[in-house]
């Protein structure tokens, strides 16, 4: 079976008065109807790997790439038009910041609404019903209630899984999920975790989670990508995350604090001049 | 025997019918460092933010330092004594301003006059040099800017600090360097901490003691000693440190 996305050579580079700032650096990887997980530290490209794939880049910015194919389609050639159409509907990718990807001055539910009358025809009734019937699914409370409220009116997590909701709701093909659950506490985590699961059991959705928590990764994931300025240092399945070679994954997997282990000060990253070769 | 820190009694906070805070009573010791989990939306940001003075709570009181406070009135002496460090280092300094006017805007609210030393101590106290002195905001990254909210909060000198999940935005290795920095500081200046995170991880690393809210009530308050015993009684703070361990599939 040929695979759903494959990213080969992906480069993404900024023009910037100091000259160029190269973001991601050759990435290449391939993702089947499976979760992929990626890691990496603050400003390792995790993010514009995610924007480049969508379509979602600044315009200012350079991206090349030997390939990238969304089941069949290629990307780079594809029109500006075919790409809107496509996101949302057949791809969509969960933002890291929910408060700046969500509309301040409109309710939540009417959001949600807009979202799945953009890209499916369907009456009001049964686009409040599935809006209601989404964000119950990721575990808000009192659907009702919040449907009615603004985003600066619901807490961090639950703007977070509000925006899952939102992407959830056309039910797409590949869903890139950009630190979805790193607002949450354990528990709704997890749940949520279960819903993006269950999607990916069920419909055959491919998933690429961007995290920078391990130990959830190597948990949820089949693939864990580590990136780290910009490049692919080393790929692991996920099961055999503590068996990691480079020295940026050990020093990550060495420096959480866990329960019971009273480590003061915490260990900390050396970082390495030569890891960014 | 050590004194009380900051109390507070039954406090109740609504937003139009909704219950927020349902009569929550909390006492933190001076120089005590304690934990505040629970689930996402059972009012753990409404609560240092009541305490702060950005929330109004209807009923209950407050006393910090001895001082008691109502409503959403806090004096100057209320902020030399208490800062707060947000959930969001994205949305919590003004992106516009340099860090050199960040750091400086509460200085001058406070009559400050050393304020070109300050800044440098506090620049250097959380590990950025002068050179970010007159960086904006928008220049740094998510652990950079965590770190400017922490100077902000420290140049006051203030004795507690309210922390809303200080690191939760932040990678591990980044995390691990805020925390370290946070208990520094807490050791040389004898502070007192209020500590908001989902992750029991870094609550039982930075903390003595935690309380466990959902919908809007703390339903327990435990040591960590006793958590790491798993001695205690709510289902909910079971589940919780289960939860700490990872995703588990089901079937
Ligand atoms: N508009 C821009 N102009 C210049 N550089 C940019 C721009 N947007 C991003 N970058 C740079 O690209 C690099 C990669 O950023 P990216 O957002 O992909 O990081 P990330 O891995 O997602 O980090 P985080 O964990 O903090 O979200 C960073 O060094 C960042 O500063
Ligand atoms: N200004 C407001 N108007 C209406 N409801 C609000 C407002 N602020 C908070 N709430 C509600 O109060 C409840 C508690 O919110 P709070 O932000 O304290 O949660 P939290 O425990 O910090 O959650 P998280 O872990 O997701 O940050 C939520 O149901 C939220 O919708
Ligand atoms: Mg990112
Ligand atoms: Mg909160």
């Amino acid at each position: 079976m040929s695979p759903l996305l494959t990213v080969e050579n992906l480069r993404v580079s900024f023009p910037t008065r100091t000259g160029e700032v190269n973001a991601v650096r050759g990435v290449s990887f391939t993702l089947g109807r499976e979760r992929l997980g990626i890691v990496g530290e603050s400003g390792s490209g995790k993010s514009q790997t995610g924007r480049a794939i969508m379509g979602l880049t600044p315009g200012h910015a350079k991206i090349t790439a030997d390939r990238l194919n969304f089941d069949g389609v290629d990307l780079l050639s594809a029109s500006k038009r075919q790409r809107r159409d496509m996101r949302g509907k057949r791809m969509a990718m969960i933002l890291q910041d929910p408060k700046y990807s969500l509309n301040p001055v409109m309710p939540i539910g009417k959001q949600i609404i807009e979202t799945l009358r953009t890209h499916e025809s369907v009456s009001g009734r049964q686009a409040r019903d599935r809006a209601l019937a989404m964000l119950e699914a990721v575990q808000i409370r009192d659907p009702e209630r919040v449907f009615d409220l603004y985003p600066h009116e619901v807490s961090g997590g639950m703007g977070q899984r509000i925006m899952i909701a939102m992407m959830l709701v056309c039910g797409p093909e590949l869903l890139i999920a950009d630190e979805p659950t790193s607002a949450l506490d354990v528990t709704v985590q997890l749940e949520v975790l279960g819903i993006l699961d269950k999607l990916v059991a069920e419909r055959g959705m491919g998933l690429i989670f961007v995290s920078h928590d391990l130990r959830l990764v190597s948990s949820f994931c089949d693939r864990v990508l580590v990136m780290y300025a910009g490049r692919v240092v080393e790929e692991l399945p996920s099961a055999n995350l503590a068996a990691a070679q480079h020295p940026y994954t050990r020093g990550l997997l060495n420096c959480l604090p866990t329960i019971g282990s009273h480590r003061h000060p915490l260990p900390v990253l050396e970082r390495q001049a030569e890891w960014t070769q | 025997m050590t004194g009380t820190a900051l109390s507070v009694r039954d406090i109740v906070v609504t937003f139009d019918e909704f219950v927020a805070l349902n009569h929550v009573t909390m006492n933190v010791n001076e120089g005590e460092s304690f934990g505040i989990v629970g689930e996402s939306g059972s009012g753990k940001s409404t609560l240092l933010r009541a305490v702060a003075g950005l929330n109004v709570f209807e009923s209950g009181s407050l006393t910090v330092a001895g001082r008691s406070y109502s409503g959403s009135r806090r004096d100057k002496e209320f902020y030399r004594t208490v800062q707060m460090v947000f959930q969001d280092p994205y949305g919590s300094l003004h992106p516009r301003q340099t860090v050199d006017r960040l750091l400086l805007e509460p200085l001058a609210i406070h009559g400050f006059s050393d304020v070109d030393a300050r800044i440098a101590r506090a620049l250097d106290e959380v590990g950025l040099g002068s050179g970010f002195r007159f960086r904006y905001s928008h220049q740094l990254s998510g652990g950079q800017r965590q770190r400017i909210a922490i100077a902000r909060a420290l140049i006051l000198e203030p004795k507690i600090l309210l922390l809303d999940e200080p690191t939760s935005a932040l990678d591990a290795s980044i995390q691990a360097e805020i925390l370290n920095l946070l208990e520094q500081a807490r050791k040389d200046r004898n502070l007192t901490f209020i500590m908001v995170s989902h992750d029991l991880g870094v609550i039982s690393h930075m903390c003595e003691r935690l309380a466990v809210m959902k919908k809007g009530e703390v339903v327990e308050t435990v040591s960590v000693e006793a958590l790491e015993k798993r001695e205690f009684s709510q289902e909910y703070t079971r589940q919780l440190l289960v939860a700490s361990e990872g995703f588990r599939r089901t079937a």
